[in-house]
């Protein structure tokens, strides 16, 4: 039976598209800024987030009314409240973007203090953890989503190899490069905030699809 | 157009049948009420039932009635409780109640014969009160146990239900709870069918009914007057016919007060019990 | 054991032998030729609610009513199957099925008040069962329009006709009437499609407080009802018990697809 939420929930999805391409769109321009030392493309990136900012609250009230008019249950339900997850973890996403951008302005003036090589290395898996979480969002793809989550691991070890990296090659040895270090840093810390970000999505698309938390309880992914 | 054509004339045949009722009732009442006076209800017929009033029919057709009502009334709901509350839904419940219905069309004057053999001669009751009485009983059943189970059909399953899911035993459950809804509607239709049993000639024609009798009946085994026959016999049977139809039409006013009163009686009961009910 | 279960106990099907109320084994009903109840097997935990939800039809109404075998009253039923209440199968010979109905209460889904005051309406059932001491009468009527949350609605006015009073009061008077007699289970018919937002809000209240004492089964066309106020739920289609679970899982993730569609809209 072709319902009227039916009608509701495929523009929530179209929505939350919208938004997740918005955002993918400012990961991409604030990394590129980054690359490029483009205050222009930087200072744009922050001028978009007003943007997705809106975008946010026109989707949470949207989700709102759904919740309140349609009282919906069991697979309705969990698209719905995954949804509402998602539009929230993607504007943070887009916070991070903003952060990243700000970094950029206070940098671009400076030489660079290395060649970037690790930073567009988790800015690039940034991105695609972002993109395959959303796409197994509106695929109701389980496993894309299991290697979303699984994949932050990496995510993380290559922070942690930047930042140390950083600190032990840069700031130990000449403390006159911390003001280049620092942004650099934060960017990396940034980065993996996304990843982390991302794979909360994922993490709700399982939901989603099981009915299983795996939110803080990454062992019962692994268990399978 | 057509719907104009319709509504006509369906206004014209209420018209009609009105028109009818209007002018008998009227005929009735013109000729009838002149002759009406404390004398010709209170006093017995004289000469030959040309003079004097029709007392001992009035009170002929008020004992029967009363005897017709002891017999209907218990037995007529007794079995519409039985039928409608306790038999299995068979067909064999089936087949009495088709049964039930066909005997309230068998004419009156078969009821008569009946009634001659049953009570008269089996029972040796004689021709008397309570031969006509039981007889036109007898006749009436089919109308009281038809309508008291119509009454008990309307009283919403629910109501059963509410009583036996307290742990009612099903007597009690009709007693407590059934019958206080049922018995306006059984009453009124009790009522209805005693107010046609008291205009009926044929029944009592054979088992009961005097020509002309210038006293009242001393108990129930007597041979009474009663106002139907008597207008019977009044319009058609008397020596000299022409001589007596005031006194014919006068009976025959009486007799239509007489059963416009029971109809009225059994809306007024009906009213008042449902309004205590719904209290 | 006037407890309420945790949560925690509440999510788990598994039931230990001496919390079980109800206990329903490949149960068949037949009116006359069709077969209106297939094979359900269903466990009842005490104090708990289950609520019964399925399309019209589907014989949720008629599993209820096996419960007091009200079903006795209709011709041409037949029935397979074993239900027990405490262990003892109601379908035994020796078993009075009076006494059964004492035991196990029933509201209906139209309020049926009995045409007297609304004291003599709580007492019937007293009064039926032979009880005669008008203190105690008095003491249980009091009793049970306080559990039944009515009595302050109708402390000033219990001689006055039952008929007086609304819709949803007088379904919590037909509450009333059937825990007079104290029954250990609760069957509740629709016991709120009549009924106002407001009203149905208060008998909803009311399930959820009379838990504690008895156990209940209610029977309802409206799913978020059922979300509401049942602990367990079973969905009924077709006369077949299609799912039964904790009720959270069946409205967040049912395991059944016709349980799903019908959760979610997609049929009925």
């Amino acid at each position: 039976m072709e319902r009227h939420l039916d009608e509701e929930l495929s523009k929530l999805k179209t929505n939350l598209l919208k938004m997740a391409t918005l955002v993918e769109e400012a990961i991409h321009k604030s990394i590129d800024a980054l690359k490029k030392r483009d205050k222009d493309l930087a200072n744009k990136v922050i001028e978009e987030d007003q943007r997705i900012d809106e975008l946010e609250i026109e989707i949470e009230e949207e989700i709102i009314e759904l919740l309140a008019l349609f009282q919906p249950m069991a697979i309705d339900l969990r698209f719905i409240t995954t949804g509402m997850h998602i539009n929230a973890e993607l504007e943070r996403i887009a916070d991070l973007t903003v952060n990243i951008s700000q970094r950029v302005l206070e940098v671009a003036d400076q030489p660079l203090l290395k060649p970037l090589i690790d930073i567009p290395k988790l800015a690039s898996q940034a991105k695609t953890m972002v993109h395959n979480s959303i796409d197994s969002f509106v695929k109701r793809d389980e496993d894309m989503a299991k290697k979303v989550i699984l994949s932050d691991n990496e995510s993380n070890k290559l922070r942690t190899l930047i930042i140390k990296e950083l600190i032990n090659d840069y700031m130990v040895k000449d403390g006159t490069t911390a003001p280049r270090a620092v942004p650099l840093l934060l960017v990396a810390r940034d980065l993996e905030r996304i990843c982390d970000h991302a794979s909360a999505i994922a993490e709700d698309v399982i939901y989603m699809i099981q009915a299983k938390m795996v939110k803080h309880h990454r062992e019962r992914l692994q268990k399978e | 157009m057509e719907q104009f054509i319709g509504f006509m004339f369906l206004r014209i045949c209420i018209v009609l049948v009105l028109l009818a009722l209007a002018i008998i009732l009227f005929d009735i009442f013109k000729k009838g009420s002149a002759t009406i006076n404390w004398e010709f209800l209170s006093a017995m017929p004289r000469k030959g039932m040309t003079e004097g009033g029709i007392f001992p029919a009035i009170i002929g057709t008020f004992f029967v009635t009363i005897i017709t009502a002891l017999l209907s009334i218990p037995l007529g709901m007794g079995c519409a409780i039985y039928l409608n509350e306790y038999a299995k839904k068979g067909k064999l419940t089936r087949l009495i109640r088709m049964s039930i219905r066909n005997l309230s069309g068998v004419p009156s004057i078969v009821y008569g014969l009946f009634g001659v053999v049953l009570f008269v001669q089996m029972f040796q009751l004689d021709t008397s009160i309570l031969s006509a009485g039981l007889t036109l009983g007898l006749m009436t059943l089919p109308w009281t146990i038809t309508a008291s189970e119509e009454a008990l059909k309307n009283v919403p399953q629910s109501y059963r239900d509410g009583s036996l899911a307290l742990g009612a035993t099903k007597w009690q459950s009709i007693r407590t709870n059934v019958l206080p809804h049922a018995i306006p509607g059984m009453l009124t239709g009790a009522i209805l069918g005693l107010s046609r049993a008291a205009g009926e000639t044929a029944p009592i024609l054979f088992t009961g009914a005097a020509f002309y009798l210038p006293f009242l009946p001393k108990s129930f085994s007597d041979q009474f007057m009663a106002l139907p026959y008597h207008l019977y016999i009044m319009s058609t049977q008397h020596h000299a016919i022409e001589k007596v139809r005031p006194i014919a039409y006068g009976t025959a006013l009486v007799l239509i007060v007489l059963i416009f009163c029971m109809n009225l009686v059994a809306i007024i009961t009906r009213y008042k019990l449902r309004k205590v009910r719904m209290e | 054991m006037n407890v309420l279960l945790k949560d925690e106990e509440l999510k788990s099907t598994e039931f230990t032998e001496n919390n079980i109320k109800v206990c329903v084994e490949d149960f068949n009903f037949y009116y006359d030729t069709v077969q209106a109840l297939k094979e359900i097997n269903l466990k009842i935990r005490e104090n708990t609610v289950v609520g019964i939800i399925g399309p019209s039809g589907c014989g949720k109404s008629t599993f209820l009513r096996c419960f007091n075998r009200m079903n006795d009253t209709i011709s041409n039923i037949r029935y397979e199957g074993n239900i027990a209440i405490d262990g003892n199968n109601i379908f035994d010979k020796d078993l009075d099925v009076v006494d059964l109905r004492k035991n196990v209460g029933m509201v209906f889904q139209k309020s049926n008040p009995f045409p007297k005051s609304i004291f003599e309406n709580v007492a019937y059932g007293l009064k039926i069962n032979g009880i005669k001491d008008k203190g105690f009468i008095t003491e249980r009527v009091e009793k049970s329009l306080k559990d039944s949350a009515l009595w302050e609605e109708v402390k000033d006015r219990l001689h006055k006709s039952a008929f007086a009073l609304s819709g949803g009061q007088q379904q919590r008077l037909c509450i009333a009437r059937a825990l007079a007699i104290e029954p250990e289970v609760l069957l509740l018919d629709e016991p709120a499609s009549a009924l106002d937002p407001i009203a149905t809000a208060k008998i909803e209240e009311l399930i959820h407080e009379l838990k504690k004492k008895y156990t209940i089964v209610i029977v309802t066309h409206n799913m978020q009802q059922a979300a509401r106020v049942s602990d367990y739920t079973a969905f009924f289609m077709l006369g077949e018990l299609i799912e039964f679970d904790v009720t959270n899982k069946i409205f967040t993730n049912p395991s059944n697809k016709i349980t799903e569609d019908y959760v979610t809209g997609r049929f009925g």
